[in-house]
């Protein structure tokens, strides 16, 4: 309480001062040698600090690639775990200068609270966890629960839609955090907990007892969770947007963080193009001439994050299915860098 | 002689204005004033331009659009269909009802502390100090979340759900209690009961008035009781009980029917309630002793039993120095509600300055909106116990 009356009076004075004060993110983020990325803190395989206090996650990666492109140095990248509730505002306020939090892209915070969604890093949709003890096997079975959510999110919309639209009833359960909501529903307060099925498999992990809760097979929303920045600042909005293109753009064109050496003697144009070997793409941006090849050598592809923090071979095990690249039969696509 | 002084007075030039102590006040606080004005007005207009510069929306019309989110405890009709408007609404009301739950219960709970804590009774004086001293020393904000994770998340599911004759559930979804279903005709009860009150107040005033003229005594507490009691009965007998109690009863997930009182409010209204009443107990105790030893004395020598001696001498006189930090304790009593958040309880700020301020993105139109109410509702206390105040150290004088 004190802490959102704290930030939201942070929030006004640095509208009140912030004056003429717009010089470029990208001056600035130089200025003080590092980028400040806003992330959740506490999603295992999005963003979370491991048992040595090293952040990692698909989110924090992406940080850090944005960190290499600027600085050819991923270690340049700090994160600051801010709350869902403040984190539009410490985007808005100039405390972070992106935020890549796992939040959805939609239509009013991109039209409306000043924000500027860069696109599209994980497709992501909303579902439900329950206790295999009560016998549900699919979201029509709901009528009645308690559903268990966080305060402010998309989450908390969606799931008054749907059981609105199936005829349903449920009674909510809101919580600041997504952790009180987890350990709220593990001690059964509420029959369901929900959030994006990536988020339900990184709570379920934390669960007392893991294998006695089963997510359904209902999804009920498009979760498109993309990387944000302020509006108003193209420069920033550009490096940022390419950086994750690049990302896509590298596991498409087969470079990995393996073999990105070799690859910068490969004859191939798109390649050539990519890695800045003729031509001086980076300097459109303010930035070198290889800031892709930065970003792959140091961070590697969008694969390589995804298999690394959320793939099958993590503690979360999710198989790619949408988020494959569109040549293997999912959604992610990017525009060419030429 | 006189008047050539008066006209060499009149000749000589006048003090300067800025010379005139007077004037220098006035202009002094005009000065200091337009200051203030223009800092305000230069930080409104600062805010405006860059909340405009930065591409977000300003403005209240928000508020008449739908709200998209559904509440756990609405105490008027609402749904996700309603506004944002009505969320406030809502998140308002239930501010207001854990605030007056828990003026009240701390108000008799602190009282009867207080009053306890002199007993005699070493054993009973001794308990209401440890009490005391226990629970006002460990922040509220831990008391909060020891009565809602530690004592009522544990509870059984509803399945497996606490009963009292199948009618009271207790489980970790919360108090279900039946529900009154009303039909035509109790309306008669009320009624009867209004009636009843404002008869009783007739009679407890003419009993006093006889009182002082004959010296005899009526029973009119007794028969004022029988009046409230059996006057609404009476009504309800005659238009043949126009009442049904609606039994929760478990169906699927949850209890349908009856009453749902949330977990959430349980716990905070037991925190803010055993909390406060150990600093109203304070104060009660800091009264009373504030009050000369002689008048209990006198009012003994009277032939005053201690009840009456209370009721009639000692606690008007307390009240003279309980109700200043009385009324600062009911404020920080409607202040700490906000502690709700912690736990979910969909107060104000859980609700308005929460889930509306992060669905809406107007932060600060939400945030001014949240504290103006809470000064409102403040401001309105102070005022209600400033009169009652006022009233009692007139009589006192």
């Amino acid at each position: 309480m004190r802490f959102i009356k704290t930030l939201a009076v942070a929030s006004v004075v640095t509208a009140w001062m912030a004056g003429s004060a717009a010089a470029s993110t990208l001056d600035a983020v130089k200025e003080k040698g590092y980028v400040n990325a806003g992330v959740s803190g506490k999603v295992i395989g999005f963003s979370a600090p491991d048992a040595k206090g090293k952040w990692t996650g698909l989110d924090v990666d992406f940080g850090r690639a944005v960190a290499a492109a600027i600085f050819n140095d991923p270690e340049k990248a700090r994160f600051t775990p801010v709350a869902f509730k403040e984190a539009f505002t410490a985007l808005q306020s100039g405390e972070i200068d992106i935020l890549t939090r796992n939040t959805t892209w939609t239509y009013q915070r991109d039209t409306k609270l000043g924000l500027e969604f860069v696109g599209v890093i994980f497709y992501d949709g909303q579902g439900f966890m329950v206790k295999k003890s009560l016998g549900v096997k699919s979201a029509k079975e709901l009528n009645g629960a308690s559903v268990c959510t966080q305060a402010g999110t998309t989450t908390e919309l969606n799931v008054s839609d749907y059981f609105v639209s199936n005829k349903m009833t449920y009674k909510p359960v809101v919580y600041e955090s997504a952790d009180e909501a987890s350990v709220i529903y593990d001690s059964g307060r509420c029959d369901v907990y929900t959030t994006d099925t990536s988020g339900l498999a990184a709570r379920r992990s934390t669960l007392s007892n893991p294998k006695d809760h089963l997510i359904l097979p209902e999804i009920i929303s498009k979760e498109p969770l993309s990387p944000a920045v302020r509006q108003g600042d193209q420069q920033w909005s550009d490096i940022v947007r390419w950086v994750l293109f690049a990302l896509i753009n590298a596991e498409e064109l087969g470079i990995t963080s393996q073999n990105v050496d070799e690859m910068m003697k490969s004859t191939n144009p798109a390649i050539q193009r990519f890695l800045g070997v003729d031509a001086n793409y980076g300097e459109y941006m303010g930035l070198t001439a290889d800031w892709a090849y930065r970003i792959i050598k140091h961070v590697g592809n969008y694969g390589e994050i995804y298999e690394r923090n959320v793939g099958p071979a993590t503690a979360l095990g999710l198989e790619r299915g949408v988020n494959a690249l569109w040549t293997k039969g999912g959604l992610m696509y990017a525009p060419p860098i030429r | 002689m006189s008047k050539k002084v008066a006209q060499s007075e009149s000749k000589e030039p006048r003090p300067n204005l800025l010379n005139d102590p007077r004037v220098r006040g006035w202009l002094a606080q005009v000065l200091v004033l337009a200051l203030l004005l223009g800092v305000a007005a230069y930080g409104l207009y600062n805010i405006a331009h860059n909340l405009n510069k930065a591409g977000i929306t300003t403005g209240f019309s928000f508020l008449n659009q739908p709200s998209g989110f559904d509440i756990s405890q609405t105490l008027i009709p609402y749904n996700s269909r309603n506004t944002y408007a009505d969320a406030f609404l809502v998140g308002l009301l239930n501010t207001l009802l854990v605030s007056l739950l828990g003026i009240i219960f701390s108000t008799i709970l602190g009282f009867f502390l207080g009053i306890i804590r002199l007993s005699p009774n070493w054993l009973i004086s001794k308990m209401a100090e440890v009490y005391t001293e226990v629970i006002r020393n460990i922040p509220l904000l831990l008391q909060i979340l020891f009565w809602y994770l530690a004592i009522l998340a544990p509870l059984p599911g509803p399945r497996q759900a606490m009963h009292l004759g199948d009618t009271l559930f207790l489980c970790n979804r919360g108090l279900q209690i039946p529900k009154p279903l009303l039909e035509s005709g109790f309306l008669a009860t009320p009624l009867a009961f209004l009636a009843a009150i404002i008869l009783s107040i007739c009679l407890i005033e003419w009993s006093k008035r006889r009182l002082l003229r004959t010296g005899r005594h009526f029973p009119d507490y007794s028969v004022a009781a029988a009046l409230l009691v059996g006057m609404p009965l009476a009504a309800m007998v005659l238009t043949g009980f126009p009442l049904h109690w609606e039994r929760p009863v478990l169906s699927g997930f949850n209890f349908l029917g009856g009453i749902t009182v949330l977990p959430e409010l349980i716990a905070l209204w037991l925190s803010l309630t055993l909390y406060s009443a150990t600093f109203i107990g304070e104060y009660v105790r800091s009264g009373i002793m504030a009050v000369d030893k002689g008048q209990r004395e006198a009012a003994y020598a009277l032939g005053h039993r201690p009840w009456m001696t209370y009721r009639l001498i000692i606690i008007p006189q307390a009240m003279r120095v309980v109700t200043p930090p009385l009324i600062s304790q009911y404020l920080t009593l409607v202040k700490n509600s906000s502690l709700a958040v912690v736990i979910g309880y969909p107060d104000l700020i859980h609700v308005f300055a929460g889930t509306a301020l992060n669905q809406s993105g107007q932060a600060v139109e939400i945030i001014s909106i949240t504290m103006a109410v809470y000064l409102g509702i403040s401001l309105a206390i102070s005022l209600l116990m400033n009169w009652y105040n006022k009233k009692f150290a007139l009589r006192g004088v």
